[in-house]
């Protein structure tokens, strides 16, 4: 594993650093209860065997695993098969798939407005759209940054965390970091408006609002797949392009038949994890224009997010329906992930 | 010749490698300058503007730094007044103090000299403006929303969240690297199975479950259903795998227990791969958004992201609160970016996750 060197890099780092004397403080009252633990689990590894110890070990985590994933994803399936406005599944009357055919009611999939649950499909039409603009985008500027970033320039370690720093940011802070900007008297309006042109209202006008959803995303998590992909390019050998200076290549030509080709399986990587990201965007739009104007960037997630918990009518069942789509889509994405990630290591 | 030397200095790269600069190296150099301006700008922005009163904030063009009118105290004169430059009629520019407005028409004074009395038509004259921090921004939401309980709440998350997940997921991560025992592989493919369910897909069930726990508003709704991570479990087994086996086959011979060698002699050397763990832990949990907007729903259990998220529908007229409790939410994570930036950046390097 590629972890080996950079976490005894870590070693040294942390054994220096202040901070693992403030993080042991920290974690004094932790090491005690360990301590206190010690006798029951001596008591417990008598009576089951040092090996069986093994289960006890996994049992908190997967009691978490059990209660807060497992369980749920089933009750999830009940809730969608279920109707009316219970909790409680036993309390919610069988409907069978009412739910899928209510959500999936349509005069024609391509036409929002003409199916019963519009705003489902209005979120579905909004995703797709975002992710496309999104995806391509965050390939196409974090591929550019990453290769610009593996040049021999100075400065290296600075530039690479400017572009990380957004990453680490929450997305209630991103947006209202460009709705601030963005605003009718922010400073692209007046920028805007320096330059002889006219104020923009960019929340009002639905391509304008798309837009600024797809460029805060792509600001805000571009240093994420950057760093994927520069670590890609660090692992591309040398000597490759040691032989290429040698005989004098073109850099166009280098890239093209080193560096783009040996990258291409992180870049499958990149695509795919971003794509499972962007299926499921929620926060930063949501902040940024609350899903509007209209519903012009209403996504999947908020509808389930409003159809369950702040419509007046908590509709569960269709929020679970809808959820149960959103994950089957996610899944075909994850297993296309893993076949990535599998070519990867061959 | 010193000016020779300095001119073919000039025109060589001066990165080590003595290769002139290419014009793809200039490329490089500026789209990296505009990706400062673009990735720092907007955080800059919106510190400068936190520090803006709220007059100030309204002004359009908006100015780039915190600027506020200088007020003077001249004798006579109950409360202090604020300064202008003044044009006067006999085209003699000066710094006076306005009395009062009436109409079109400021009554002004010379703050050296009261006595002399000046009537200057409003358009004649211009605010005097010095750099001042509008510190109240920060401290009247102390006393106006209950912005201390927010951010003690966001904290007390983040902290016991962050200690749950590295008690568990460290367990969990001994049991799958050390031992060998009938349905490992199942476990570990379980652990995988939890990294394809994202909270977006399972919302309505977890709120049942929470809802049954009895957890509704209280803040362990929040910190319980996230604490088992199987990132945290990945991390913490790959580390552990590396660990030498001989080392806790001895222990075993000094007849140490199980749960000694996990606490005593496997925690330790994983301090590593444990940091890196509670450095995500701490971001993920401070950021959380989603789940806790769905599940929480008293203003006293609010974290800061779900305050900030409800205070910008309420105050949208009261940006300068508002940008001021963005910063204060930001400072966390601003920290963290400083001081342990490298080391997330490796840890994302080594495992593609965040």
């Amino acid at each position: 594993m590629s972890g080996i060197s950079s976490t005894t890099r870590l070693e040294r780092g942390i054994a220096t650093g202040a901070l693992a004397r403030l993080g042991q403080v920290a974690v004094l009252p932790v090491g005690v209860a360990l301590r206190l633990l010690d006798p029951p689990m001596r008591w417990m590894q008598r009576f089951i065997g040092a090996r069986r110890m093994a289960y006890v070990f996994l049992l908190p985590n997967f009691v978490f695993f059990g209660l807060f994933v497992f369980l749920p994803i089933g009750i999830n399936v009940v809730f969608s098969l279920t109707g009316g406005t219970a909790l409680f599944p036993s309390q919610r009357p069988y409907v069978g798939g009412d739910q899928f055919a209510y959500l999936f009611d349509c005069g024609s999939y391509l036409d929002p407005s003409s199916c019963r649950e519009d705003h489902f499909w209005r979120g579905v039409a909004n995703t797709a759209k975002f992710v496309v603009f999104q995806v391509t985008a965050m390939v196409l500027f974090s591929l550019i940054t990453a290769l610009v970033l593996n040049m021999k320039i100075r400065g290296r370690g600075f530039f690479r965390a400017v572009y990380f720093f957004p990453v680490l940011l929450s997305p209630v802070v991103v947006a209202l970091i460009w709705k601030w900007i963005l605003q009718r008297d922010g400073l692209l309006n007046a920028a805007i408006t320096t330059l002889g042109g006219q104020k923009i209202l960019f929340f009002v006008d639905p391509g304008w609002a798309m837009f600024w959803a797809v460029f805060v995303s792509v600001w805000a998590h571009m240093g994420f797949y950057t760093l994927i992909l520069l670590a890609g390019l660090q692992a591309i050998p040398a000597d490759l392009y040691e032989a290429a200076e040698m005989d004098a290549t073109p850099r166009w030509r280098v890239l093209l038949r080193i560096t783009l080709p040996l990258l291409w399986p992180n870049m499958i990587v990149v695509i795919v994890l971003a794509l499972i990201k962007g299926a499921q965007t929620f926060d930063e739009v949501f902040v940024l224009t609350g899903g509007g104007p209209g519903t012009a960037t209403l996504m999947v997630v908020q509808y389930i997010y409003e159809t369950a918990f702040s419509s007046q009518v908590q509709n569960f069942g269709l929020a679970a329906a809808a959820s149960v789509v959103l994950g089957v889509v996610l899944f075909v994405l994850t297993l296309l992930q893993f076949a990535a990630a599998r070519r990867k290591e061959v | 010749m010193p000016t020779m030397r300095l001119s073919s200095m000039l025109g060589q790269r001066r990165n080590g490698t003595g290769r002139p600069l290419h014009w793809t190296d200039m490329v490089a150099y500026v789209y990296l300058a505009l990706g400062v301006v673009l990735m720092f700008g907007p955080v800059l922005w919106l510190v400068l503007s936190s520090f803006k009163t709220q007059s100030a904030l309204l002004e359009f063009p908006p100015s780039l730094l915190p600027f506020a009118q200088v007020e003077v105290t001249v004798s006579g004169q109950p409360q202090k007044l604020p300064l202008f430059r003044a044009k006067l009629p006999d085209g003699t520019v000066r710094e006076l103090a306005q009395v009062r407005r009436i109409g079109l028409i400021a009554q002004m004074v010379d703050p050296a000299d009261p006595s002399q009395q000046f009537r200057v038509a409003i358009d004649k004259r211009e605010p005097v403006r010095h750099v001042a921090l509008a510190t109240e921004n920060y401290s009247e939401p102390l006393q106006r929303f209950a912005f201390l309980r927010f951010l003690y709440n966001s904290v007390f998350v983040t902290v016991i969240a962050t200690l749950i997940t590295l008690l568990i997921n460290s367990m969990a991560a001994y049991g799958l690297a050390v031992y060998q025992f009938p349905g490992k592989q199942a476990a570990t493919l379980a652990v995988i199975g939890t990294l394809m369910i994202p909270v977006t897909i399972i919302l309505v069930p977890v709120y049942l479950v929470v809802t049954e726990l009895g957890l509704t508003n209280s803040l362990w709704a929040v910190i319980l259903p996230g604490a088992a991570t199987p990132t945290g479990v990945f991390l913490l087994r790959q580390y552990m795998l590396t660990l030498p086996k001989d080392l806790i086959e001895a222990a075993r011979m000094d007849k140490a227990s199980e749960w000694q060698i996990y606490w005593r002699i496997v925690m330790p050397l994983t301090l590593p791969a444990l940091a890196v763990l509670a450095i995500f832990s701490i971001m993920w949990r401070w950021n959380e958004f989603l789940w806790p907007l769905a599940v929480l729903t008293k203003t006293e259990v609010y974290t800061l992201q779900i305050a900030l998220n409800a205070f910008q529908g309420e105050l949208q007229t009261q940006w300068h609160y508002l940008l001021a409790m963005t910063v204060v939410t930001l400072i966390p994570v601003a920290l963290v970016f400083v001081f342990l930036q490298r080391f997330i950046t490796t840890g994302i390097g080594s495992t593609g996750m965040k």
